[in-house]
C-alpha cells in the first residue's frame, strides 16, 4: 500500500529516499538476510544482501555471477558464425536480439549491407521476440505479485510466439536464426498469415492483460508509487530501455537511431509519467500493442529478394550451386572449416532489446576469430538501480522492484 | 556520431584545455574515437560531460579489451552518448601491463557517472585492471576468491578436455 | 493387478455381490470374486507408485532451461496430470531437484547445499546439455556436468530440450522410481559426505570405497 495510506493507519512512518540513515536517532536493530540465490523470486540466480529494519530495507546489495559462463572468453576461441550460438544464449529471453546486435556489428566490421528482405525479417522476429520476452516478463511478475493466472494466459502466447520460431528456424529457442549478412533462410509458405493470425489474436489477448490487471486494486496498490527514481538518477545510472521511458523519458533507440529498416515503420514509443513500478508495467505492455503494429507492417510490406548477402565470402552459397560451381564449393569449404576473416578493427553497436541498450563491442584482429566480444548488456547497468528503488520500502516492494525492473540473470553474468 | 571534422575539433579544443590529454584521434566507418592518456582520463570524460557544446553526459558502456601481443596492452574503453544530438564518442584510454604482481591502474569515474561502479568491477575482475577511488573494487562474477583474471589473452580457456579415442587413456575419468 | 471385466454382465455380478454379502461364496468362488476386485501388491511397490506420480520439483531455475521448464508446467504441456505440478520454493518439501541451465563454478556449492537439504527419497534431473555435460560451453567458467557433484538419475538432452523431452525424461524418471528407487548406486558414486544427517546406509570411513 502507499506510504501515506500506512502512515495513517499505523502512526509509523518509513522514508523512501535513497541513501537512508538513522534519521531519529533511536536505536534500531538491523536485521541482515541473505535473499539467496536459490529464491522463487529473484528471476534467476540473484543474490541479494538486505538490511532490514523491522520490514522497511535500509541496505541492499546484489551479489551476482552465479551463473557467469565465460560466453566472451570462449567466443575468442570460435570462429564468428559460431559465435552467434554462444552469443544467443546471453541473454536468454531475448535471443534474436543477441544474435542481431552481434552480427550488426560484424557487418559493420565487414562494411556489409544486408538486402531488404533480411532486415525485415530481422525485424519481424526481433520483434516477435520482444512481445515474447515482455510476455514471460509479465507472466512471471504477476507471479511474483500474486496474480498468477496471468502466469497461464501468458504462457499460452507465448507458446505461439514459439510455434512461429520452430516452424521459422527449426528451434523453438536460440534458433540460430540471424547470420551475419542476413538471416538463415527464407521463412516457410504461408508463415506470414500464422504470423498475421497470431498478431491479431495477440491484440486482443493485451486487451485482456490488461482488463485483468490495470485496473485491479491489489495490483494498483502493489505498484503504484513504488521504486520511484528521478529521470536524472535513472541517466546517472546508465539505466535505458522502458524503465528509462517509464520516468517519461522517450528514448528508444528504434526511433533515434534507427537500424535494420525500424525507419520505415509506423509506431510510437510508451512513455509513463511518474516512474514508479505503474508505469514500468504499462509501458512494457503498451509496447507489445506496438510491436504487433510493427509486425503487421512488416509482413504487409516484406520485399522480395535474398535472405542474406550474396557475398559468397561470408554467406554460404545454396546447397544446390555445389554441384555446379566450383567457386561455389571452395567458399563452402573455406567458410564451414575457417570461417571468413574479419579486417582488423574494432566496434560498438547499440540496438534497442525489451530491457534497454544492448550493445556489442567486437574487436577484429584480421583472423577468423574474434579478438574480444564484449555485450553491454542492459540488465547489467539496470541492476545497480535496484538499490535507488528499494532502499526506504519495503520488502514487499522489494520483490515489486525486482519483477518491474526485468533482470535476466543471464545478461546480468554473461 | 561527429564527424571526422568535429572529431579533430574536440581533439584540437581538449589539447589546447587540458594538455597531454589526447594522444590520438581515430575515424573508421563512421565512429569516432580520442585515444587519450590514462592519469588524464577523468579529466577529459569531465570535460566532455560538462562543456555545453559537448554534452557527453551518458556513459553507454565502459569495458576493457586486451590487445595481447600488442603493446600497450590493455585499454579501458568509455562509450560516451550525447543524448541531444544523438551522437556517440569512445574515449580510449591505453594501459601497458606492469607486470605480475602488480595491476594496471587508472582513476575510477563513478563519481562522474554512477553507472560504472559495475562495470568498472567487471573489469578488475575479467582483466585486473585496477581503478583507483573506486569504493569498492573486488570481484563481481567470478568466486570472491578466485585466481587470476579470466578474460586476459594468456589466461587459458579451461574446461575439460573434449574424449576421443586418441587421449581417453590419458584423461583420467572422475571415477579415478 | 489385473481387473478382468466381463462386459454385459451386470446382473450376474451384482448376484454375485448380493451372495458375497450373504457369504454364501467360498472357495475358489470366492478367490475369483475377490480378486476381480482388489488390488494387491507389496508394500514397497505401493510407495513407489505413490513417490512416482507425486514427484514435488522444487523451483531451481538457473538459466534458459528454466523458461522451457516453466513452460512445461503450463496450460499446454501440463505436467500437473504427472503429479510434478506442485513448485516448491523449499528444497525440504520437494523431492526431485530440476538442474535447468548452466552450472557455474560459484553456483555449484549452494546447489549441493540445497540438494543436501532436501530429505530422502530424492531424485535429480539434469535438464539441457549444460547440466549434462558443460553443453555449449567448455571453459573456465562451468563445472561440465552436474553429475560432478550430485547423483543424477536422468539426464535430459537438449539446449534447450523441448519441454515435451523433459517431460519424458520426468516419465522415465517415474518408471524408475517404479522399478527400484535406489539401487545402492549412489553409495557407490560416494555422493555422500556433505549431508546435514548422515544417510543410515552410507559407507563407514574404514571401509574402503569400492572400485568402479
Amino acid at each position: 500500500m502507499s506510504t501515506e495510506a500506512f502512515e495513517q493507519v499505523t502512526g509509523v512512518t518509513a522514508e523512501r529516499t535513497a541513501h537512508n540513515g538513522d534519521a531519529d536517532g533511536l536505536e534500531h536493530e538491523l536485521f541482515t538476510i541473505n535473499f539467496g540465490p536459490h529464491h522463487p523470486a529473484t528471476h534467476g540466480v540473484l543474490r541479494l544482501i538486505v538490511t532490514l529494519e523491522g520490514e522497511v530495507v535500509r541496505e541492499l546489495t546484489p551479489v551476482i555471477g552465479y551463473v557467469h559462463t565465460g560466453i566472451e572468453k570462449s567466443c575468442e576461441d570460435k570462429s564468428y558464425w559460431k559465435v552467434i550460438p554462444l552469443i544467443e544464449r546471453m541473454d536468454y529471453l531475448a535471443y534474436y536480439f543477441n544474435a542481431l546486435a552481434f552480427c550488426m556489428c560484424v557487418e559493420r566490421l565487414l562494411d556489409e549491407d544486408v538486402p531488404p528482405r533480411a532486415q525485415y525479417l530481422r525485424v519481424i522476429h526481433c520483434e516477435l521476440n520482444r512481445i515474447h520476452s515482455h510476455l514471460v516478463w509479465l507472466g512471471t511478475s504477476a507471479l511474483d505479485l500474486g496474480a498468477i493466472s496471468i502466469f497461464w494466459y501468458c504462457f499460452r502466447e507465448r507458446d505461439k510466439i514459439l510455434d512461429l520460431f520452430e516452424a521459422s528456424s527449426g528451434q523453438r529457442m536460440h534458433t540460430r536464426y540471424i547470420q551475419v549478412g542476413g538471416v538463415m533462410e527464407d521463412i516457410p509458405a504461408r508463415w506470414d498469415h500464422k504470423v498475421l493470425g497470431f498478431v491479431n489474436d495477440m491484440e486482443q489477448r493485451v486487451g485482456q492483460y490488461e482488463a485483468l490487471l490495470d485496473r485491479n486494486e491489489i495490483f494498483l496498490q502493489r505498484t503504484k508509487g513504488i521504486g520511484v527514481v528521478g529521470r536524472d538518477r535513472l541517466l546517472a545510472l546508465g539505466v535505458t530501455g522502458p524503465l528509462l521511458r517509464a520516468a517519461g523519458f522517450p528514448w528508444d533507440l528504434r526511433k533515434v537511431a534507427p537500424y535494420s529498416s525500424y525507419e520505415q515503420f509506423d509506431f510510437k514509443i510508451p512513455v509513463g509519467t511518474e516512474g514508479d513500478c505503474y508505469d514500468r508495467y504499462r509501458v512494457r505492455v503498451a509496447e507489445m500493442r506496438q510491436s504487433c503494429r510493427i509486425i503487421r507492417q512488416a509482413v504487409e510490406g516484406l520485399p522480395d529478394g535474398p535472405f542474406i548477402t550474396t557475398n559468397r565470402k561470408i554467406a554460404l552459397p545454396p546447397r544446390h550451386e555445389l554441384a555446379t560451381s566450383m567457386e561455389a564449393l571452395i567458399h563452402h569449404f573455406k567458410l564451414v572449416t575457417e570461417g571468413f576473416r574479419v579486417p582488423p578493427g574494432e566496434a560498438y553497436l547499440p540496438i534497442e532489446s525489451p530491457r534497454g541498450e544492448l550493445g556489442c563491442f567486437v574487436v577484429a584482429d584480421g583472423s577468423a576469430k574474434p579478438a574480444r566480444v564484449h555485450m553491454r548488456d542492459p540488465s547489467f547497468v539496470n541492476l545497480q538501480a535496484l538499490r535507488e528503488m528499494a532502499v526506504g520500502g519495503y520488502i514487499a516492494d522489494l520483490i515489486t522492484n525486482l519483477a518491474m525492473l526485468d533482470p535476466i540473470l543471464g545478461g546480468i553474468d554473461r | 556520431m561527429p564527424d571526422a571534422t568535429g572529431l579533430e575539433l574536440i581533439a584540437h579544443e581538449l589539447r589546447e584545455r587540458i594538455p597531454g590529454s589526447v594522444e590520438d584521434t581515430r575515424y573508421q566507418r563512421e565512429s569516432a574515437a580520442l585515444i587519450v592518456s590514462p592519469e588524464r582520463v577523468l579529466d577529459v570524460l569531465g570535460w566532455l560531460a560538462a562543456e555545453p557544446a559537448q554534452r557527453y553526459h551518458f556513459l553507454a558502456s565502459l569495458h576493457a579489451a586486451d590487445y595481447l601481443p600488442a603493446e600497450p596492452r590493455f585499454a579501458v574503453h568509455y562509450e560516451l552518448l550525447n543524448m541531444q544530438r544523438v551522437e556517440r564518442l569512445l574515449v580510449k584510454a591505453p594501459l601497458s601491463d606492469p607486470g605480475e604482481p602488480e595491476l594496471p591502474e587508472i582513476d575510477s569515474c563513478v563519481e562522474l557517472f554512477p553507472t560504472a561502479d559495475l562495470q568498472e568491477r567487471e573489469a578488475y575482475d575479467m582483466f585486473g585492471i585496477h581503478f583507483r577511488g573506486h569504493p569498492d573494487l573486488r570481484r563481481v562474477l567470478m568466486p570472491d576468491d578466485y585466481g587470476g583474471y579470466p578474460q586476459r589473452r594468456d589466461f587459458p580457456l579451461g574446461g575439460e578436455p573434449v574424449l576421443f579415442t586418441h587421449n581417453e587413456h590419458e584423461v583420467p575419468r572422475w571415477f579415478e | 493387478m489385473d481387473i478382468k471385466r466381463e462386459p454385459g454382465d451386470l446382473a450376474i455380478r451384482q448376484l454375485r455381490a448380493r451372495d458375497l454379502l450373504r457369504g454364501e461364496l467360498e472357495g475358489a468362488d470366492l478367490e475369483q470374486f475377490v480378486e476381480q476386485r482388489v488390488l494387491t501388491t507389496t508394500l514397497e511397490k505401493a510407495l513407489n507408485w505413490a513417490r512416482s506420480n507425486a514427484l514435488w520439483p522444487a523451483t531451481f531455475g538457473l538459466a534458459c532451461c528454466a523458461i522451457e521448464m516453466m513452460s512445461m508446467v503450463t496450460a499446454r504441456y501440463d505436467t500437473a496430470r504427472f503429479g510434478a505440478e506442485v513448485f516448491r520454493a523449499s528444497p525440504r518439501q520437494a523431492d526431485m531437484l530440476i538442474l535447468s541451465g548452466r552450472v557455474s563454478i560459484k553456483m555449484a556449492p549452494v546447489i549441493r547445499r540445497i540438494y543436501d537439504q532436501m530429505l530422502e527419497p530424492k531424485w535429480v534431473i539434469a535438464m539441457g546439455a549444460c547440466a549434462s555435460s558443460a553443453g555449449v560451453f567448455n571453459n573456465y567458467a562451468l563445472v561440465a556436468g552436474a553429475d560432478k557433484f550430485l547423483p543424477v538419475d536422468v539426464h535430459v538432452p537438449g539446449c534447450p530440450p523441448r519441454p515435451e523431452a523433459l517431460m519424458h525424461g520426468i516419465l522415465k524418471l517415474q518408471r524408475k522410481v517404479q522399478g527400484s528407487p535406489d539401487a545402492g548406486w549412489r553409495e557407490r558414486y560416494r555422493s555422500t559426505g556433505t549431508e546435514e544427517w548422515p544417510h543410515p546406509n552410507a559407507p563407514q570411513e574404514s571401509q574402503e570405497p569400492p572400485s568402479a
